[in-house]
């Protein structure tokens, strides 16, 4: 009977957190829902694999939201995608990375994703996130691994009308970083 | 209460708007707008605590942050008490409920006061003199003693239910300050269009121009102006402009604190959070914080009814307050005659004291005199009368020589001092700028930056006026990056002064009792004593005298204590120098600092997928690093002992399930992924085949263990890594390290995949049997699946990395599965496992059964000290390896010399004592003191499988002691042990190849 | 909180970071050659200046890049950093 859950019937440790406004701020908290994720390791990268971008800046995001690449380093991407896409991406990564040396290592469950957004979403963000995310210095499509009080997150900045982030943390760490995000939003006044 | 004191018309509060608080009890009536100071003085209240040394009964001094005597406690309800805070700053607000501190049992009749009759006994350096003999007194009198008297207010005795808040935030320009200087520097920088923070301390911005009601600024009223300058401000996007908000600290690289007071002013706080920190990193910083007026050193000039001169104008002017009815003004300087002008306008007797000679003062003195006000020029203060209140100043003409002619009294109920200004230089001290001594104003000023910062106004020891804007435009657009520079005209400000450090007197100066630092109870006599008794390092007077001390850090005190010093010594101001300028500029609560970190959001409390089943089945639990555990699973009635016997014997005679997905875990890939496991374990890893695990011992460069775990080789190219729960950060950091700046040739990269997998540990004898149904696409046979083999398939249909592995000795899996999944595996596991008696145990019966197994656990066997001989695994070390992290330190003369610290096992006579972990060994009890100890017990637990206790000790020379005997330390003595090997059960291993 | 300029990230707080002390202390490519002495100096002996100070430091929560830096023990300043492996453009006697 599991076998016809897997991939569908996944335990996301947020599952039970609604979507919230706490105290009426304008700032949306919204755990994310099952998607794939992986890790990507590889130096002198080709420009893109599986149709994602590998040469964008460090700190860049690209793709759209069903199927994203943030770099986070020299030789270090972040690749998310639909749940579905999980078992056959990393295929299609290592077709075209060929020889290169690199690693893929899945880390879907890993991760857990939780959307910040609202114009004032910035605010409840750096309730603990030390980085200037002012539209020059973090403007749409960044995306960097930093703190969020006392958890590292990845964070990330989709392109859109109103500021949207996505915060990607430790599956362990998810109820702490929900807590503290719901407590930055009510205290964002 | 009828507010006598309460002038007819003027100030800044809103005379609409009726406020109603308490005073130890009593009702006091202000108005909105008012600070705890401007109503109980507009109430006539004088006398509003006692000092902390003396319990001399003291007034208000000032109306800033510097007040350093009025502190209240002020209390909003249960946790909700706060001591120390300064009268001149609280806001008055309907319902608000304030004390006064450091009396008993009233403010007005306390018995502390008979200190103040025994001050010749309480000299500089009291303490340090008399609690020294006999040493026995310490313990038992004068510690109790002192705890008693010790602090100001009252910390509160239950929990803080406030909410505080932190953010982080960035700008180009933060401007500290809101007065004419500051303003000047936010208009500047803001209409750059750069991203600006404005923060003053006060409830409104302005600074002195809320109280300078007669400037003018570019030919209109300086309030006009101060209007037009905020709704600019307001208007701008990019500027942040905070009240109520202090910078309080400096720190490196331009961060900069800041607390901001949300609600306390407020009569319903509603939702909000009390105060909130702002960490802001500041591309520039502009210091616009003003200055501080000196006291006058004179005989009881503390005497409640002495204010700061410019305090007194404050009063008058902002709040609409006269602080006494015949005033006196007492000055070396002429920045007091604005305020004998101003209260003479308010209709009040003024008479002015000025110790400059008559051809020393300027113009300033005929409008003075026109206005109706007596000024004697070339008089000195001898001292003050009364005592809860001011009855009188007696004065005497003074020549240069410092003699005194005639005593003179002059009857008044307020006096308004000044002996100069004092830059507020704290936060130019603290981003470490070094200060210059202006003699011109005989002041410490900001010198040499050495962040990007620059000071303006007052804080740079500019007054006048026109120059204090001019000075904050160019600060402010000079920060912004902008050329551009504005003048500015204004009425002028006279700046004439005269330097004084203690008031000219004829009195015998060991009678007098001239207060230098009013909340230290500090006088000009303890600092001349303590001059005289060889301290000359003004770091040291500070601490011998504690002049400089406590909530107000002697922004009143400390340039007259300098200056005191410098006299006794013959020497100059800046060769006397400064004290250190540390944080916090002003007390900060410790909520502030604590921000939303309290309670789930003190520290991240991290759990396993498997947390809810053990929470649901009554299970304890206990902290591993950031991890909460299951560690016994209770059945109704048992105890922990019961618990751990019932689950150990489960585990050995039928099949156990634990939760171990806590276990540290790292991807490692690439194609010299084995190379780089084999240069940083000591074990070989280049022939370990695919489907093999192996149990690897990794080292520090100093050859001490640093972790281990079972390491399964998944493809040739690809190392499932196992750690400690608590090491997998720091092994994950360590082979960064290495393989980033040692190696960086290696083509390998590091995944942390611990909680991408969790993993379920089955172990005993039928873990095979349970886990059989569930497993598809491996064989499960002894043969086909040998103990350290690693299998891939499915099980439940979940993709699963299954290891053969036991760390109990049994045979045993653990099942590694993705997280989202693992609570659903878990479940059916157990399910399959009922029919075999399956048990779910914890984290102390995996410690007790690997116990049993002589299994070292890294961190209770290992402290950072030992080497892998010592814990008898040296045979793990690849002899063939040239060369692994740690292998030469193997070699040190200390690590290969003899009597090194061996893992053994112990057992007692007594097979029920269970020896404490920690306990010490020795060879024989009854050697002399201090014993020689041999070593001591790292793990220790009742075994129900063994029946009988066992431990696990680290012993000099252990294995050479096998079958002797020590002694190890109880609470009741000591108990005899005998050392024996370290594996308890099953030495030949039999049961784990099963 | 220390500003340091990652040089993959640019500047970010410190708390970001892990300092890994004395810059530009290779592991001896055979250990086993060296004497006791000279391996306890490679081992534990550290320079502690007063002034600048070539150190190794970690983006670990950011881009988890080790680099090194030129930072003067006095004031704070970072002179520069630059790549593992590299050498600073400025001595480390230059003053801040």
């Amino acid at each position: 009977m599991l076998e016809a859950l897997y991939r569908t019937a996944r335990a996301l440790p947020l599952g039970r957190f609604p979507a919230a406004d706490p105290a009426g701020s304008g700032i949306v908290i919204q755990p994310a829902g099952a998607e794939a994720r992986l890790s990507l390791r590889v130096r002198d990268p080709v420009a893109s694999a599986a149709g994602l971008a590998l040469d964008r800046p460090i700190n860049r995001l690209s793709g759209d939201a069903r199927r994203w690449i943030a770099r986070l380093g020299p030789d270090e991407w972040l690749i998310g995608a639909d749940e579905a896409e999980g078992d056959t991406l990393p295929g299609a990564l290592a077709a075209d990375l060929g020889e290169r040396p690199h690693a893929i290592v899945d880390i879907s469950h890993r991760n857990v994703g939780i959307d910040v957004s609202g114009a004032r979403a910035a605010i409840a963000l750096n309730a603990g996130c030390p980085l200037d995310l002012g539209e020059a210095a973090f403007p749409a499509r960044s995306a960097t691994r930093t703190l969020l009080g006392k958890a590292e997150i990845v964070l990330i900045r989709r392109p859109g009308a109103v500021p949207h982030y996505r915060v990607e943390c430790w599956r362990s760490f998810s109820t702490y970083v929900h807590g503290f995000l719901v407590e930055a939003a009510r205290s964002a006044g | 209460m009828a507010q006598p004191f309460r002038l007819s018309r003027g100030g800044r509060i809103d005379r609409t708007r009726p406020v109603r608080f308490t005073f130890n009890g009593r009702t006091v009536d202000g108005f909105h707008g008012d600070s705890v100071a401007s109503a109980l003085l507009a109430n006539g209240i004088h006398l509003v605590g006692r000092s902390f040394k003396y319990h001399r009964p003291r007034g208000i001094l000032s109306h800033g942050s510097d007040e350093p005597s009025a502190l209240l406690s002020v209390d909003r309800g249960p946790g909700r008490v706060d001591p120390n805070n300064r009268a001149s700053v609280v806001e008055v607000r309907d319902g608000l409920a304030t004390h006064s501190q450091n009396h008993w049992p009233s403010l007005e009749h306390d018995v502390g006061a008979i200190n103040d009759l025994l001050s010749p006994v309480f000299v500089a350096g009291f303490y340090y003199k008399t609690f020294m003999w006999p040493k026995k007194f310490w313990d038992q009198v004068y510690e109790p003693v002192i705890r008693a008297a010790a602090g100001l207010g009252k910390a509160p005795s239950v929990p803080d239910p406030d909410r505080y808040a932190n953010r982080h935030a960035h700008c180009d320009v933060l401007v500290v300050g809101a007065g004419p200087a500051g303003l000047a520097a936010a208009l500047a920088a803001a209409r750059t269009g750069r991203r600006v923070i404005l923060a003053d301390e006060g409830p409104e911005p302005g600074g002195t121009l809320l109280h300078d009601t007669s400037a003018e600024i570019d030919g209109r009223p300086a309030a006009q102006w101060l209007e037009a300058a905020l709704v600019e401000l307001d208007s701008r996007e990019n500027v942040i402009l905070l009240s109520r908000t202090t910078a309080f600290g400096y720190y490196n690289h331009n961060h900069v604190a800041l607390a901001e007071r949300i609600t306390d002013h407020l009569p319903n706080p509603g939702t909000a959070p009390r105060e909130r920190l702002w960490q802001v990193r500041a591309g520039k910083v502009v210091l616009a914080t003003g200055a501080h007026e000196r006291p006058l050193v004179f005989a009881d000039n503390d005497r409640p009814g002495i204010l700061l001169a410019e305090s007194v104008r404050v009063f008058l002017n902002r709040y609409g307050v006269a602080p006494g009815r015949r005033i006196v003004f007492a000055t070396s300087g002429v920045s007091a005659y604005a305020a004998a002008l101003d209260a003479r306008a308010a209709g009040l007797a003024v008479t002015l004291v000025d110790l400059r000679s008559e051809d020393e003062c300027g113009p300033e003195l005929a409008s003075l005199r026109a206005a109706g006000i007596e000024v004697l020029t070339g008089h000195t203060v001898i001292g003050a009368k009364g005592a809860k209140r001011v009855t009188g100043l007696v004065v005497a003409p003074v020549d240069r020589a410092g003699r005194c002619g005639a005593h003179h009294l002059i009857p008044c109920d307020c006096v308004g001092m000044s002996g100069g200004w004092t830059p507020a230089v704290h936060l130019f001290s603290q981003s470490r700028g070094k200060l210059d001594y202006n003699a011109a104003i005989d002041a410490f000023v900001p010198g040499t930056s050495v962040q990007g910062e620059r000071s303006a106004g007052a804080a740079k020891g500019t007054y006048d006026l026109a120059a204090c804007l001019t000075e904050g435009d160019a600060a402010g657009a000079a920060a912004a990056g902008s050329a551009e520079r504005r003048r500015f005209t204004a009425s002028p400000t006279p700046t004439g002064f005269r330097p004084v450090r203690a008031m000219p007197t004829d009195a015998d100066p060991t009678k007098v009792r001239a207060f230098v630092d009013f909340q230290n109870d500090v006088t000009a006599k303890d600092i001349g004593l303590a001059v005289r008794e060889g301290f000359r390092s003004i770091e040291h007077v500070k601490r011998y005298t504690t002049t400089g001390m406590a909530t107000d850090q002697g922004k009143t005190s400390n340039m007259n204590a300098l200056g005191l010093v410098a006299g006794q010594l013959d020497t100059t101001l800046p060769s006397v120098g400064t004290t250190t300028f540390r944080p916090p500029y002003t007390p900060v609560t410790f909520g502030t600092l604590v921000g939303p970190a309290r309670h789930a959001l003190f520290d991240p409390i991290r759990t396993t997928p498997i947390h809810a089943w053990a929470e649901a089945r009554g299970a304890a639990f206990e902290n591993v690093a950031l991890w909460r555990r299951a560690w016994y699973f209770p059945k109704p009635g048992e105890s922990m002992h019961d618990a751990v016997a019932r689950e150990c014997k489960a585990v050995r005679e039928g099949v156990g399930i634990f939760d171990a997905s806590t276990l540290g875990k790292i991807e490692v890939v690439g194609p010299d992924a084995a190379e780089f496991m084999n240069r940083l374990y000591i074990n070989p890893w280049l022939k370990l085949e695919v489907g093999r695990c192996r149990y690897g011992l990794m080292l520090k460069e100093d050859g001490y263990i640093l972790d281990d775990g079972v390491v399964a080789r998944v493809a040739p190219d690809r190392f499932h890594v196992t750690t400690t729960t608590g090491g997998a950060a720091r092994v994950l950091a360590h082979m960064e390290d290495y393989l980033q700046t040692e190696w960086p040739d290696l083509r390998v990269f590091l995944t942390s995949t611990t909680e991408q997998w969790a993993v379920i540990a089955v172990q005993g004898p039928k873990a095979r049997a349970v886990i059989s149904a569930l497993v598809e696409g491996i064989d499960l046979s002894p043969a086909a699946f040998p103990h350290m083999a690693m299998r891939t398939g499915t099980i439940c249909g979940v993709p699963t990395r299954l290891f053969r592995v036991s760390f109990t000795g049994e045979l045993g899996f653990e099942i590694n599965v993705p997280s989202d999944h693992a609570l659903a595996v878990w479940e059916a596991v157990h399910a399959a496992g009922e029919p075999f008696g399956i048990t779910p145990y914890g984290t102390e019966t995996m410690h007790v059964l690997r116990a049993e197994k002589g299994y070292i656990i890294v961190g209770q066997e290992t402290d950072g000290t030992v080497t892998p001989d010592d814990v008898g695994l040296s045979g793990m070390i690849a002899k063939a390896k040239k060369d692994f992290v740690g292998k030469r330190s193997l070699a040190r003369p200390d690590v290969v010399a003899p009597g090194r610290k061996q893992l053994v096992g112990l057992v007692t006579d007594d097979p029920a004592l269970v020896l404490d972990e920690g306990a010490q060994l020795v060879a024989d009890p009854d050697q002399p003191i201090p014993m020689r100890m041999l070593g001591h017990v790292t793990s220790s637990y009742g075994s129900a499988n063994c029946g009988r206790s066992i431990a696990l000790a680290l012993v000099a020379d252990g294995r050479a002691r096998l079958g002797g005997h020590l002694h190890a330390t109880t609470p009741e003595g000591f108990a005899r042990v005998t050392v024996v090997d370290p594996v308890f059960l099953d030495p030949t291993g039999e049961r784990i190849h099963a | 909180m220390l500003l340091i300029a990652c040089p993959h990230c640019g500047n970010r707080p410190e708390t970001e970071f892990r300092c890994g002390g004395q810059a530009h202390i290779a592991r001896p490519a055979d250990p086993a050659a060296l004497s006791d002495a000279q391996w306890a100096e490679h081992l534990f002996v550290r320079a502690n200046p007063r002034g600048v100070h070539a150190e190794r430091w970690c983006h670990a929560h950011g881009c988890g890049r080790w680099f090194n830096a030129l930072r003067d023990t006095v004031s704070d300043r970072f002179l520069e950093t630059y790549p593992t492996g590299a050498q600073p453009t400025q001595t480390s006697d230059a003053r801040a």
